[in-house]
């Protein structure tokens, strides 16, 4: 570790230590860990926050660094981090012409295709995580991973200087690869989907004691999540859009959405109706919006078949959590195409300027079909979350741009072009 | 029929502190009846009150979910591993 990154405990400041857990289902509470799951029910553990600690006003959290860690009172900590200080905070993009195209009223774009160090959402959660693996003593991390996490798992274990062992399904894409095995961890491929990878790694937790940030971490993982709806009621001025669209993969993301608007509301940060929250998956890979359609209460799994490979996991586990957001809301879901999501890529880069992956182009897709449905209108503010960068899936869009022309460097070649539509 | 039986170290506290077992019967369901049967604290972490899979484990039958199969229904046979895991993960 450098000591640029432990700037806060070089002045002094209090250690960090990670809250106690407590059982989402049967309230049972449990000390620090590197646990998940309930030990009296098996359900999800979740920070224990003091409902009586001091939060900041709005100034204040405004007059702290740009990153997701001023909003530390509602991270799951005591103390200060000492770890990736500088993720989170990422631009809020308003797209006029995206919000004609889809006929609301306006639309802004989060944009974690820029979420630093790893150029996705993925970030938030993993600077959470691995600052509770640190300060609980634990010596390795890692992951399993469709493809962002292991990016983000990689590059903020090798600052931290921990070792990382990462699974990911066989079949990434090549950028997805490069972009984990550059940062030095154990990379190890899995023959099968992300489902038959978070099976071994619930596992391999279990037997070697890792701090797998999205297996036995994922109660102080999850957590960073929240910080995208922090930032959007911030950036909108300390107020919600009516409707924020969300891709789903375990679920955890609009799952978090919820409870992040919730607790700034509670603090008074923000005021009147919390946003109606909208899920999308591929319609190659949508346990949580066949849930949501069916009124049930129990993911049925599904095998993955997407180009969408960051959304394709076939048994989310925070799936029944994110279709209560969805319904608590008011809400509700949406499953596209592949066809539909690399429309969604190319819509988002040609109106706005921004490059997403996969499941930003879905999030768009599903956008427009939630629009066609009524289930946006004329009156709607409206955020999209875009959650990655384009350019670790540009596999998505073979084929699908036109061949740029090819010409020798001579003034007639480029005068027989110009005025050719190409 | 005989299974190996394998749980997650937060059940194996429930079953005399083993992680693996042997379980008998037809169907994965007699496997599990079989084990519930032996192991009173544990039972109710394997099966909901209607019998089925409790919601919060997941079952896999030589690798595969149980859910792709017939659930409990799904018949075993001799040396099949049945594997037991937390269902909160990932994502």
């Amino acid at each position: 570790m450098t000591t640029a990154l432990v700037p806060e405990l070089e002045q002094g400041l209090k250690p960090l230590r990670p809250l106690p857990l407590h059982c989402r289902l049967c309230g049972a509470f449990h000390q620090p860990a590197p646990v998940a799951t309930c030990e009296e029910c098996l359900g999800p553990l979740e920070p224990a926050y003091d409902p009586d600690r001091p939060l900041p006003n709005a100034a204040t959290i405004a007059s702290r660094p740009a990153s997701l860690w001023r909003y530390r009172e509602w991270l799951p900590f005591e103390g200060e981090p000492t770890l990736s200080l500088d993720s989170g905070f990422t631009p809020l993009v308003e797209s006029p012409e995206l919000a004609r195209r889809l006929g609301v009223a306006r639309l802004w774009l989060k944009n974690d295709a820029v979420c630093h160090p790893s150029l996705s959402f993925k970030d938030r959660v993993v600077a959470t995580a691995i600052n509770a693996a640190h300060a609980l003593g634990l010596d390795t991390v890692g992951c399993a991973s469709t493809g962002n996490l292991a990016n983000a798992v990689a590059a903020q274990a090798a600052r931290a200087g921990l070792p990382a062992w990462i699974f990911i399904p066989h079949d990434l894409e090549l950028g997805k690869v490069v972009g984990t095995a550059v940062f030095g961890p154990k990379l190890v491929r899995v023959r099968g989907t992300y489902d038959d990878v978070n099976r071994l790694c619930a596992q391999a937790a279990d037997r070697f004691g890792w701090g797998l940030v999205n297996i036995n971490l994922r109660g102080y993982y999850g957590e960073g999540s929240k910080t995208v709806a922090f930032e959007i009621a911030e950036q909108l001025g300390w107020r919600t859009p009516t409707a924020v669209v969300a891709p789903m993969a375990g679920g955890s993301l609009v799952t978090k959405l919820g409870k992040g608007f919730g607790e700034f509301a509670r603090a008074g940060l923000t005021s009147g109706p919390r946003p109606r929250l909208y899920g999308v998956q591929a319609a190659g890979c949508a346990p949580i919006v066949r849930l949501v359609e069916s009124g049930g209460d129990q993911i049925q799994p599904v095998v993955p078949d997407t180009i969408a490979r960051s959304i394709a996991i076939g048994n989310p586990a925070d799936g029944r959590f994110a279709a209560e957001a969805i319904r608590t809301t008011g809400g509700w879901v949406a499953a596209v195409s592949d066809a539909e999501i690399v429309a969604g890529i190319r819509t988002l880069a040609e109106t706005s300027g921004i490059f997403t992956e996969t499941a930003g182009g879905a999030t768009v897709a599903g956008a427009f079909a939630l629009a066609r449905a009524g289930r946006l209108g004329p009156d709607d503010e409206v955020v999209l979350c875009i959650t990655g960068n384009g350019l670790k899936t540009v596999e998505a869009l073979e084929g699908a741009l036109p061949e740029a022309p090819l010409i020798a460097p001579r003034l007639r070649e480029l005068e027989a072009l110009h005025g050719r539509d190409f | 029929m005989a299974v190996t039986f394998s749980l997650p170290t937060v059940l194996a506290k429930l079953a005399d502190g083993q992680s693996n077992l042997e379980g008998t019967g037809s169907t994965l369901g007699d496997v599990v009846a079989d084990i519930a049967g032996r192991f009173p604290r544990l039972a109710p972490r394997l099966r909901d009150d209607r019998g089925g899979p409790y919601p919060f484990v997941t079952y896999y039958l030589n690798d595969e979910d149980i859910r792709f199969r017939d659930g409990f229904a799904t018949p075993v046979r001799e040396g099949d591993e049945v594997t037991v895991v937390a269902a909160i993960a990932g994502g």
